[in-house]
């Protein structure tokens, strides 16, 4: 499966993921942010960082390079597409995912791995978790209090598009545990379709025993599997 | 050449957490009197005419300069 890594001014988790998903066997490529073309990868990444120097709102600026036409066509057309911590934001303000995000409630960066549970395990990202599975990962950011007005968040509950919530460490989505402040502890969602998914944890550091974790390897892979299930 | 002055701030019942830490921050040095603080963004534009300027405005706050889903923002003309 061909997956490729999209990477803006200003993106630093390129070669993390670049690294994660071949070491998990995908044939990985970078795309670049002024390519007009997905080089026909199977899915596209969007990775951590800073793009544009977060100038503005974090993404504001990237969502309109020209590579995001295409990764918009190509989720149209129900390609797969993981926006991983700036890479969901970018999804975020490029409306192809719904909501916003604020400073985290504390005003601190957070570093450090937090629980998640997997909300809905049918998707092409989590068909290798098991219903309620909780997965540890690291988040790394400053902006990752997920906001949508009450409507929107109701929609994304009744179409399950909540992917993973922030909770504690009896797997319950406490206040306390979503340690941004996020909305519903809200960590990552998928479209409407479910063919486009942003994440504020990074999976592509939780894919080897010696990183402390192998739990985001299940996303990456169950994203494979899908695919070779297709074809 | 019009100057445009647009401020940007979060929109209302959004937490504005920033905004909230600026508040204590004043209560502990005594200013007692403050209600509330909300903090925001200040953009400043310069355009050579003023051939719809307005239209203009709007079009980019909404297009670029602001998150319609979590900001708010007015605008004056020099």
């Amino acid at each position: 499966m061909k997956a490729g890594v999209v990477i803006f001014p200003g993106s630093n988790c390129e070669t993390d993921t670049y690294d994660a998903l071949n070491y998990l066997g995908f044939n990985t490529e970078y795309i670049w942010h002024r390519d007009s073309s997905l080089h026909k990868v199977d899915l596209v990444i969007l990775p951590g960082g800073f793009s544009y120097g977060d100038y503005l709102r974090c993404g504001a600026v990237a969502r309109f390079s020209e590579i995001m036409e295409e990764i918009s066509r190509f989720a149209d057309s129900g390609g797969l597409v993981i926006g991983i911590c700036n890479g969901f934001q970018i999804l975020l303000e490029a409306g192809l995912l719904p909501g916003a995000m604020l400073h985290n409630k504390s005003l601190k960066f957070i570093c450090q791995t937090v629980n998640l549970r997997v909300e809905n395990n049918t998707l092409p990202f989590t068909n290798q978790c098991g219903a309620g599975e909780i997965l540890r990962i690291p988040i790394n950011h400053y902006e990752g209090n997920y906001f949508i007005d009450d409507e929107g968040l109701k929609e994304l509950e009744d179409n399950s598009q909540v992917v993973l919530r922030y909770v504690d460490e009896n797997g319950e989505a406490t206040a306390d545990a979503a340690p941004n402040g996020a909305l519903a502890n809200i960590a990552g969602l998928t479209n409407k379709s479910g063919n486009v998914f942003g994440l504020m944890p990074h999976p592509e550091r939780a894919v080897e025993e010696i990183l402390g974790s192998v739990d985001g390897a299940k996303l990456f892979l169950s994203a494979k599997i899908s695919k070779e299930a297709v074809s | 050449m019009p100057k445009v002055k647009i401020y940007v701030t979060l929109r209302d019942g959004i937490l504005d957490v920033q905004g909230k830490m600026i508040h204590r921050a004043l209560g502990s040095l005594g200013y007692e009197n403050v209600d509330e603080v909300k903090v925001g963004k200040y953009l400043q534009l310069e355009f050579e005419d003023d051939a719809d300027i307005d239209q203009k405005i709007k079009k980019m706050c909404e297009q670029l300069l602001t998150n319609p889903v979590i900001e708010d923002y007015t605008y004056e003309v020099e």
